[in-house]
């Protein structure tokens, strides 16, 4: 393959698209798949071929506002309906080419104008499985390109400069990453993809690698050249099948497409990918227990140093990102470091993919350049707390993140303003709570997926999360006392302090979270035995203590 | 061939382990391998053991190793592909992966144990699995789980008696924005309500 025949490529399937008078892109993307998208598009294909019309109608990945679908988008008018049912594709398909049918169409501006698209840019326009699409959309250039016209250095350089920090949670720089591996003395180096996306309530990996698996593949080849590996791994989670299924057609096609393997593109460079699947297991996010379960071992962690980009996986220098890092490197590397680092806030460059989730009016997929504040992705394109119910909190972070109150959310989205409010960036996950949610039935929600998900090889991570646990039931069912509120928060400090991965270390922080904005909470569950929200049971109201008492 | 294994393993490991510690013979495997008096004190290729029965899935599992070239790393992956061929691990097939790879049974166990993707119990002919993930739980997953659990009279993670149904939880199925979301056979229900899980367990009951 050579960037003359990619070119080819391109054209061809430019070619093939302009043959169409309109394009019918269906989200066939989980959420929109589970509201009958399949159906769906095969009632619009059938009812495309009776009406004789030249239309092209296409599966594509996630379009973003899931609770809107399915969703479909009508091209060259780019004119988007929302809760289409199969019954609907008769109608919509006659509306081709006049006026688009009134009762589906939806305007979801306000939702979309303040987002900017680079690791979904492709979400909604392309076949996940059709590489030639990809292709044609700037696909795999960079990587050509990269192979052709720069050096490895040359390509260390321009993700160092982009600013890009690691989308995995921790912020790493990812240049700095890449430029130790490079440095690493070894001949066999490894690149892994961090596709376990153990967080609940973030679903953003698995919607690029669904979507648009060959994003994914093309940023890995390009950290394999920078780094000097010519194998790498993607780690994906059991529990996303069809993600699994479209990594491993991308990975095919690209290998016969001469984009793996050996002398791509007719240099020295070679490498190839393979799927490993993870099987349930949250703390093997963590890198040095991802690596033990790609080894084939329990995913538990170990002590670093060594980092990984010493000794990584079978002892040899590996690169560790998470998909939405690499789905960033190709774009960086087209349009160059200085075009990145244009979006986002100082220390915190580029867009973040955030999943919207919870009690807001627009769930879904969103990406929004950095420095964006809380309130406008809550407010604006989320579209409020629905139902006439009242904001309370939002939770970023996942299990190791903290919640947000509302007084909080004229703060700049970053990775270091999130770890200043007590919560931390994450791998993007954003659920919005309501007055019906309880934020000490929160925590302990928390601590529970801790507890069950601690591996047990360090004692306060182990330990410390049961102790934790019990403590925060006992405050549940108002059984605590104020000393119990103090060991609580003791506890959290030592497992924070001495545990050994971020699992544990982090394990505190959605108590540490609610405790600092929500204490009134904890206090009224434990003095007057009263949950505001009415999801605690306690055992014996305080209403219930006055009966008695008279 | 599976009861010599057995034997193997549990009746003759430590005779076998103190012979080889106090030999001292170069290259000789500390697993318990069935092949293990055909080789003492020489370093022949690895023959893997025979498949434990002429069921056509163990040559799927068998594929999943060969492509892997048999090396220990492959062990979760061939659990995975033992799992999708036959819904669960038991203790043949633990076995026979384990002497396969050469991975001593212990660690192979300890695998199988550690992942919560992996079952040692056969699944019922329908499985309802309930996400319990942040969103899920915002949304009221544990009214689901509850109704659940009191229709089919079983904890989370169990089967019914008669094996018709079983009763999962899962951490999250990255289908959030569709919460409370509800696996049915493996496929996706989103903004699930009691009354839909109830009914859906109505129907698999009479069936």
């Amino acid at each position: 393959m050579t960037i003359e025949e990619l070119e080819q490529i391109a054209k061809s399937v430019c070619q093939e698209n302009e043959k169409f008078d309109f394009e019918v892109n269906v989200c066939m993307d989980l959420a929109c798949s589970s509201q009958g998208a399949g159906q769906l598009k095969d009632a619009l294909v059938k009812a495309a071929e009776a009406s004789g019309k030249n239309v092209n109608v296409r599966r594509t990945g996630c379009m973003g506002p899931c609770s809107s679908g399915p969703l479909v988008r009508v091209d060259p008018d780019s004119t988007l309906y929302h809760h289409v049912k199969a019954d609907h594709a008769e109608a919509i398909v006659n509306s081709l080419g006049g006026a688009p049918v009134p009762d589906l169409q939806c305007d979801l501006n306000e939702h979309f104008d303040k987002q900017v698209r680079v690791v979904l840019e492709n979400a909604g326009y392309i076949d996940p499985e059709k590489i030639d699409e990809y292709i044609a959309r700037d696909g795999y250039k960079a990587l050509l390109t990269a192979l052709t016209e720069m050096t490895p250095n040359g390509v260390i350089h321009r993700v160092t400069e982009s600013g890009l920090r690691g989308r995995g949670g921790g912020g790493y720089p990812t240049g700095l990453k890449w430029s130790t591996v490079a440095k690493a003395s070894g001949d066999i180096k490894y690149v892994v993809c961090n596709g376990d996306e153990g967080d609940p309530g973030a679903f953003m990996d698995r919607s690029v690698m669904e979507g648009d698996p060959h994003r994914v593949i093309e940023g890995m080849a390009l950290a394999a050249y920078a780094v000097g590996a010519s194998k790498g791994y993607i780690y994906v989670r059991a529990e996303y099948p069809v993600a699994v299924a479209r990594l491993t057609a991308g990975l095919r096609d690209a290998r016969r497409r001469g984009l793996l393997g050996n002398n791509i593109c007719n240099t020295p460079f070679n490498f190839d990918v393979e799927i490993r699947l993870g099987a349930g297991a949250f703390v093997c996010g963590e890198e040095t227990a991802l690596l033990a379960s790609i080894e084939g071992k329990r995913g538990t962690p170990r002590p670093r140093p060594p980092y990984p980009a010493v000794s990584g996986l079978f002892g040899k220098p590996t690169l560790i990102n998470n998909v939405e890092t690499y789905a960033n490197i190709a774009p960086i590397i087209r349009n160059g470091g200085k075009w990145f680092a244009n979006m986002g806030s100082e220390r915190s460059k580029g867009t973040k993919v955030f999943a919207l989730t919870g009690k807001i009016t627009h769930t879904g997929l969103v990406e929004v350049p950095m420095g964006i504040k809380l309130r406008e992705i809550i407010e604006v394109i989320g579209g409020g707390v629905p139902g006439g119910h009242t904001f309370k909190a939002v939770q970023t972070g996942g299990p190791s993140g903290g919640c947000i109150p509302a007084e909080m959310l004229d703060v700049g989205v970053s990775y270091d303003a999130l770890v200043r409010l007590g919560s931390i960036m994450g791998s993007g996950g954003m659920i919005v709570m309501d007055d019906t949610s309880c934020m000490v039935n929160v925590a302990r929600f928390f601590i529970e997926f801790c507890m069950t998900e601690s591996c047990g090889k360090c004692i306060p991570c182990r330990a410390g999360t049961a102790q934790m646990f019990t403590l925060l039931t006992k405050i549940c069912t108002g059984k605590a006392t104020m000393d119990d509120l103090e060991l609580l928060e003791s506890l959290c400090s030592t497992v924070k302090e001495a545990s050994l991965c971020g699992l544990g270390q982090t394990a505190p922080n959605p108590v540490l979270s609610t405790l600092k904005y929500f204490r009134n909470e904890y206090i009224e569950h434990i003095v007057d035995k009263h949950c505001r929200a009415g999801v605690c049971s306690m055992e014996t109201s305080a209403a219930e203590q006055k009966e008695v008492l008279a | 061939m599976t009861a010599h294994r057995r034997d193997n393993c549990h009746g003759q490991v430590w005779p076998r382990l103190v012979r080889i510690w106090t030999e001292k013979k170069p290259g000789t495997v500390f697993d318990c391998d069935p092949l293990a008096s055909n080789r003492e004190g020489t370093v022949p290729a690895f023959t893997p053991p025979p498949l434990p029965s002429d069921d056509k899935r163990w040559k799927i599992v068998n594929g999943t190793m060969r492509k892997n070239g048999f090396a220990r790393h492959a062990l979760i992956e061939t659990l995975h592909t033992v799992q999708s061929s036959f819904g669960y691990l038991d203790d043949d097939a633990i076995r026979f992966v384990a002497h396969s790879l050469r991975v001593p049974l212990s660690q192979a166990y300890g695998v199988v144990t550690f992942y919560h993707y992996f079952s040692l119990k056969p699944p019922g002919k329908h499985t309802i699995t309930c996400c319990a993930g942040t969103a899920c739980y915002i949304k009221g997953a544990d009214k689901l789980i509850a109704a659940a659990e009191k229709r089919l009279g079983i904890p989370q993670g169990q089967t019914t008696a008669d094996g018709k149904i079983s009763l999962m939880t899962a951490r999250c199925v990255g289908a959030c924005s569709r919460a409370p979301v509800v696996l049915r056979d493996g496929e996706v229900m989103g903004e699930v309500s009691s009354e839909q899980v109830l009914e859906q367990l109505e129907r698999w009951a009479v069936e």
